[in-house]
């Protein structure tokens, strides 16, 4: 008896849709076993995980859940929107946590190095350097890739530890605070420099939320409306198959690391901008690297990947009530995302492939009667 | 008849006690930069909030809540929020990279009190910064290290270049300086506070360049560990390393928050909690240094007589001290003052490394 | 002296790299990309130290790690070979999972002080000045490690199954048509390359630190991956660049123990960028590439019946 895959003519409309739903579910069923294993209640622990931080919704005393939410999330809708071009055109751009800091750097030179310009100005252009630094930084393993053939998975992951690096010694020399008693990170930016919160009264969503929705919105129709999408769809699927229409891959190297990279930039500065107001050398906690998931978990679909994202930071947000609440460590997120991302993958596969169960006697009888006929 | 009445005494004294055990008299929060398995920063924070609860009744008096391992950057003000919005009378805010978010938070929550340790800003009246005065322990492992070594040079695994540890580098110089004028200090800067692979190498490094005395301001074991498996002598950090290294630790600076964290809370219940800004060090109990060990008697009763000093009073930075570029800095018998302690960034004379900018 | 303590510490800081790196080579040699080398390391990590420090034998745990190592990657396996899910983001969930699990289970064990694997000591060969502790007083998995990369070399370019398995990585579409298990080949091959990250894991925490603490690969299963492209794919030169890439880890260290005023960042990133320097160069020569890559890496296979 063995397990055979036979592809489908078509892609199953019915697993496309299911198939988020199927692996959010196997997860929490693997979720509630792991609690259990634990010794803690399964159910308490996942009502932390995902219903606690919506509770928001009806209960106004909890409001500010939501608005951390929208913090959480921003960040990785941004640099997931920018990762499922990559992914959708072939092109896997693992370092866009390098980018994410990239963008920060760029857009933070402003009121660091000129504290003095305060004007309207002073934000959307830090937003457009920020955007500028993370498309250059990705820049190099595309640059790579084109011209020397270099893989770019390792490339791009390189880089992000030398970005880091690079952050981190920025801000203990040249860039940091004088009057900040020597620790490292720069002076706090000034009022203009500051990403403004939506709703200050209520909590502190900031702009960066509405930076994340309006790009899916832009990136969904993109993929989906215009030639540029089937561009990318066609050239990721099958380079031959583009090379006869006239696409070319070289150039969609550059178009998907640079606008992934300008994408996971600005979730950058908004980030520095925004919650941090300054930089420091603790800017970069992963979310290149989760936003990976949220890429997956939304199927490569900048609207799916809004959904997405707000669930990967339902898990953040959990993890941090469930902590206190229960006394669960916050280890168990990165274990949940993981196997979040596993039962993503293996549910994917029910869409291109139908799974038959063969007994291997059935099969010689087949074979043998084809063979015959 | 009789049963019935026991009953009832029961359950009135039942519902009595149970009222009065319902309620703690106050809610004590803590956010921890670490695991508190690390045995070493976070884990002393623990151990003093659990000193604290114990100092004060225990679980009816004092309730206890932490989170762990909280990320410094925007996470931070998130999870102070969720503390002060779920009822916690004190928040205590374990490390320097919190200070932003805790005072944010402070002013949203002007009946909550926000401890921030080792920071320096404080926004609203309900904020107090404290520290420790690590550096004096410094000082004296410095004397013990100078009349250990034979080579003359001890190596010390640093971590990040900020006011504390230069603080600590220096001190243990000028310990070691007044046993050995000519006793020299190398630095590795390990650029973590805990990565106990990178801390093994580092240490492996510098006794391959020929120290014979490791001291680290990493929070790890992994040093005391290659200093063990070398044979040579070891100062462990932040809690007592002992069990790490039954002959190599000579001693370790351990931090004891218990009773700073008994003061405050103690002074939240009472109703007169004022803000602070402390730096106390051996003579307040701040600092312990872990029972020496592994040292023949005279080196021991030096190391008791340095500390009597310091807890008599005595400011390891007095002078004359001359920095390391060879200008002059404290004139004999001048005390640093506290500011300047604060932000130090310049080595004294007699550091073998180039302090980065 | 000094010379021969500074080669020590290079030896232990590459036997990790060099362990991955045999083992990721020989699944790439059989077509497969498995990106989560970092995620079976540190499973192998803290199962090595777990078992070794509740039944007190450090080689009991060597062995957990490589079977947890092996059954860890398993889990890729299925997904990938049988599934037929993307590799590269499997490889990454790998990861993702392994250090989050990690983590978890790991959370008794910080701070415990663990059991070492000790090295062995040949009377009269370990002594010997200079070469002796390098070559006849170092831990077993070193010996291993050397031992495993000369072994894999032989195997895939000397024997007849290993040239099945070349096969398989070359064109798993002719090799299936002349009747070769390509699976049940990839599959062991995945098993393989888990066994030997999951023996890398137990090396830090038994030889290289005796400590649990989680995300202590500190990524390192990275560098194995780079590795193995920086020696195109042939075992000898993974030697070569795993000692290499310790060699400028530890030598950033003592870089800064000298007093040499160099950033310690700049230092600390040199491997990072001596990786992506040396993979653009090895990349550039296309012909020479292609000989060496296996043609059907990371492309799934899907037998048509």
């Amino acid at each position: 008896m063995r397990i055979e895959l036979v592809r489908r003519p078509q892609h199953s409309a019915l697993f496309s849709a299911l198939s988020p739903f199927i692996a959010l579910g196997l997860t929490l069923v693997a979720g509630a076993i792991m609690f259990s294993l634990l010794g803690k209640n399964p159910f308490d622990a996942l009502y932390y995980y995902f219903i606690d931080p919506l509770t928001g919704i009806w209960d106004p005393g909890n409001r500010w859940q939501l608005h951390e939410l929208a913090i959480k999330a921003a960040p990785l809708i941004l640099i997931a929107v920018g990762l499922s071009v990559c992914f959708l055109s072939n092109n896997w751009n693992i370092g866009a946590e390098g980018q994410f800091i990239a963008g920060a750097v760029a857009g933070s030179f402003i009121p660091v190095l000129f504290p003095e310009f305060q004007s309207w100005a002073t934000l959307p252009l830090m937003l457009v350097f920020g955007m500028a630094g993370g498309a250059a930084y990705a820049a190099i393993p595309a640059f790579c890739k084109v011209r020397f053939n270099t893989n770019e998975i390792l490339t791009s992951l390189m880089l992000v530890y030398v970005a880091q690096l690079f952050n981190d010694w920025l801000v203990r020399g040249i860039w940091r605070n004088p009057e900040g008693m020597s620790f490292p990170g720069t002076i706090r930016f000034n009022e203009y420099a500051i990403l403004p919160q939506i709703w200050p009264d209520a909590g502190r969503a900031h702009w960066g939320f509405v930076f994340a929705l309006v790009a899916a919105v832009a990136v969904w129709f993109m993929l989906s409306k215009m030639l540029k999408g089937f561009e990318v769809k066609v050239l990721g699927q099958s380079p031959r198959a583009g090379r006869f229409a006239g696409f070319s891959s070289a150039k969609m190297v550059f178009f998907a690391f640079l606008l992934s990279g300008a994408l996971a930039g600005l979730a950058g500065i908004s980030e520095v901008a925004g919650p941090i107001e300054h930089l420091n050398e603790k800017i970069s906690i992963g979310y290149g690297f989760t936003a990976i998931i949220v890429a997956f978990l939304g199927r490569l679909n900048p609207l799916g990947i809004v959904a997405a994202g707000i669930i990967l930071a339902l898990t953040y947000l959990g993890g941090e009530s469930a902590q206190i609440a229960i006394g669960v460590s916050d280890k168990a997120v990165r274990a949940f995302q993981g196997m979040l991302l596993f039962f993503v993958l293996a549910c994917d596969t029910l869409i291109h492939y139908r799974i038959r169960i063969v007994r291997t006697q059935a099969a010689s009888a087949e074979t043998a009667a084809a063979g015959a006929s | 008849m009789k049963t019935r009445f026991l009953t009832l005494a029961a359950t009135a004294a039942a519902i009595a006690f149970g009222t009065m055990a319902a309620e703690a008299k106050v809610k004590a929060c803590f956010i921890y930069v670490g695991p508190i398995g690390d045995f070493g920063w976070s884990y002393q924070h623990h151990q003093g909030a659990l000193e604290a609860q114990k100092a004060l009744g225990g679980e009816e008096q004092v309730e206890l809540a932490y989170l762990e391992s909280v990320p410094e950057g925007a996470d931070a003000e998130r999870a102070i929020e969720r503390f002060a919005r779920s009822g916690c009378n004190i928040i205590f805010t374990t490390s320097f990279g919190f200070m932003d978010a805790t005072n944010a938070v402070a002013k949203k929550f002007p009946d909550v009190k926000f401890e921030h340790a080792t920071g320096f800003k404080r926004e609203s009246p309900n904020v107090s910064t404290y520290n420790s005065k690590f550096h004096e322990g410094r000082y004296v492992q410095g004397i013990i290290a100078a009349k250990m070594s034979k080579a003359g040079v001890a190596g010390y695994i640093a971590s990040f270049p900020i006011p504390e540890v230069v603080m600590g580098i220096n001190s243990f110089v000028l310990g070691a300086q007044t046993v050995n004028p000519d006793f020299k200090v190398k630095v590795v800067w390990a650029n973590t506070w805990f990565d106990p692979g990178k801390e093994a190498d580092a240490a492996k490094a510098l006794i391959d360049q020929g120290v014979d005395i490791i001291t680290q301001h990493t929070d790890s074991t992994a040093p005391m560990q290659v200093a063990h498996e070398r044979g040579i002598k070891a100062f462990g950090q932040a809690s007592d390393m002992i069990k790490f290294g039954p002959e190599t630790q000579l001693t370790s600076i351990v931090d004891d928050w218990g009773p700073y964290y008994t003061k405050r809370i103690k002074a939240v219940i009472d109703g007169n909690w004022e803000q602070i800004d402390i730096w106390e060090g051996m003579k307040e109990g701040h600092v312990v240094m872990a029972p020496y060990a592994n040292m023949p008697d005279d080196v021991k009763a030096a190391a008791e007589a340095a500390e009597a000093k310091i807890k008599g009073g005595f400011e390891p930075f007095t002078g004359p001290i001359k920095k390391q570029d060879g200008s002059e800095w404290l004139k004999d018998g001048e005390v640093a003052e506290n500011g300047v302690l604060l932000g130090l960034n310049f080595y004294v004379a007699g550091v073998d490394d180039k302090l980065p900018q | 002296m000094m010379a021969e303590m500074i080669l020590l510490t290079i030896a232990t800081a590459a036997t990790p790299l060099l362990l991955a790196a045999i083992g990721e080579l020989v699944v790439e040699r059989s077509g497969v990309l498995n990106l989560g080398v970092e995620g079976m390391m540190i499973m192998g990590a803290v199962t090595g130290f777990g078992v070794a420090l509740t039944t007190g034998s450090p080689w009991l745990g060597v062995f957990a790690a490589i079977i947890v190592g092996a059954l860890f990657s398993l889990l890729f396996g299925f997904l990938t070979l049988t599934l037929v899910t993307n590799q590269v983001a499997t490889g990454l969930a790998l990861t993702l999972l392994g250090l989050g699990l990690s983590g978890m289970i790991g959370e008794a064990f910080v701070g415990q002080p663990g059991v070492k694997l000790t090295a062995i000591y040949i009377p009269g060969l370990t002594d010997l000045p200079f070469v002796g502790k390098l070559f006849f007083g170092q831990d077993p998995i070193f010996y291993i490690s050397i031992l495993l990369t000369v072994g894999v070399a032989w195997f895939l370019f000397r024997t007849r199954a290993g040239l099945t398995l070349r096969s398989v990585g070359d064109n798993h579409a002719s090799a299936h048509a002349l009747g070769i298990n390509v699976i049940g080949i990839r599959y062991l091959a995945v098993m393989f390359g888990g066994a030997c990250a999951g023996l890398a894991g137990a090396f830090l925490s038994l030889v290289y630190t005796t400590q649990w603490i989680e995300n202590m690969t500190a990524g390192r299963g990275w560098i194995a991956l780079a590795l193995v492209v920086f020696a195109s794919w042939r075992p000898l030169r993974v030697l070569a660049g795993a000692y290499l890439f310790g060699a400028v880890s530890i030598g950033q260290l003592h870089a800064q123990a000298l007093g040499i005023g160099i950033p310690s960042q700049l230092l600390s990133a040199l491997p990072y960028l001596a990786t992506i320097l040396v993979l653009v160069l090895i990349s550039r020569n296309r012909r020479l590439t292609m000989i060496n890559t296996p043609a059907s890496l990371g492309r799934p296979f899907v037998p048509d019946r």
